[in-house]
């Protein structure tokens, strides 16, 4: 199946969140994740199936001023 | 004798607040946040680089159980994509702080106030502590503070253009309008710009480029750190007034014949 992480289209086997962070080596505590538009709070990420035509954004902190 | 900054019934020692953006690497950030002495530093958010996982993570380099982490919404340009910012940050971080800026275009910089209010609506009510970047108006900084938020942040000039503190009457006047506290946020350049900014009394000063962006960050850093401490010290002492004429400091009396 296909979903889309920031923006780019990804061929992903079935699986939770957690395991596609860990399968892309993304540390869960260090990134904030919306699926389909909406906050996934970090106690879903394994209970949490990805499903064909989701929507990911995973955003992390960067060096930033204003 | 004890001089604390308090936004949201949080205390800090430092009144100097910096951005971890522009620096040539890692270390030199860490090396210029040091020496600042800054308690408050803000973080961008922004999409991790799914497909390049090498690059090394701000937060390996950043000490949060040392530094409070104030994540901005630098690059948005409506209400609703501050709102989202706001939203990730809070979950990528540990507090509800939030340094929300609503952009008006892109050769500026210049906040765009109908949208920064909405935004800031809705943040508040979902429980965020917004420190909103503004421009110096009284008049929007008073609404601002009537909404709920923490402090305001002033612009002293636009973002990254070391003007410094361009007009510091309405800085003043938003200092008499607002209990919050008033933290200048954009515009200063060099050491004596944190300067005025402490001296008119603001609570605060955020800056980014003004260090990151001098040939020697790491000297700028220090030279912010101690003009922001000698304005406020300055302001504390109570100035003397300006006059035109000259009044001698040494005594009249006793001088020889």
């Amino acid at each position: 199946m296909e979903i889309t992480v920031n923006g780019e289209k990804t061929a992903i086997e079935e699986m939770s969140v957690l395991s596609f962070l860990q399968k892309i080596d993304i540390d869960p505590k260090r990134v904030a994740v919306e699926l389909n538009l909406d906050i996934l709070p970090k106690a879903d990420y394994d209970s949490t199936l990805l499903k064909g035509g989701d929507q990911l954004e995973i955003v992390h902190f960067v060096g930033g001023g204003r | 004798m004890s001089d604390k900054l308090v936004i949201a019934g949080r205390e800090f020692s430092s009144r100097l607040m910096v951005g971890t953006g522009k620096y040539a690497d890692f270390q030199q950030m860490v090396k210029a946040i040091q020496v600042s002495g800054a308690e408050i530093i803000t973080v961008a958010v922004r999409r991790v680089n799914i497909s390049d996982r090498s690059k090394e993570s701000l937060l390996d380099h950043i000490d949060t159980s040392k530094y409070t982490l104030l994540p901005n919404t630098a690059g948005c340009y409506t209400a609703e994509d501050a709102i989202r910012t706001c939203r990730l940050a809070r979950e990528a971080g540990l507090s509800d702080f939030v340094k929300l800026e609503v952009l008006g275009d892109e050769k500026t910089l210049f906040p765009d106030n109908e949208e920064l209010f909405k935004a800031a609506k809705v943040l508040i009510k979902e429980g965020f502590t917004v420190l909103p970047y503004t421009t110096d108006d009284p008049i929007v900084c008073k609404r601002l503070e009537d909404m709920g938020c923490a402090a305001v942040m002033p612009l002293g000039a636009p973002i990254g253009s070391g003007l410094g503190i361009r007009n510091p009457y309405n800085i003043r006047i938003i200092m008499e309008t607002v209990k919050v506290p008033v933290i200048v946020d954009a515009g200063v350049g060099t050491a004596s710009d944190a300067a005025i900014a402490m001296e008119l009394g603001c609570d605060g000063v955020l800056m980014n480029t003004g260090i990151a962006g001098a040939k020697d960050p790491i000297a700028m850093a220090e030279a912010m750190n101690l003009a922001v401490r000698a304005g406020r010290l300055a302001y504390k002492a109570g100035r003397i007034p300006k006059k035109l004429y000259a009044t001698a400091s040494s005594p009249i009396e006793g001088i020889i014949e």
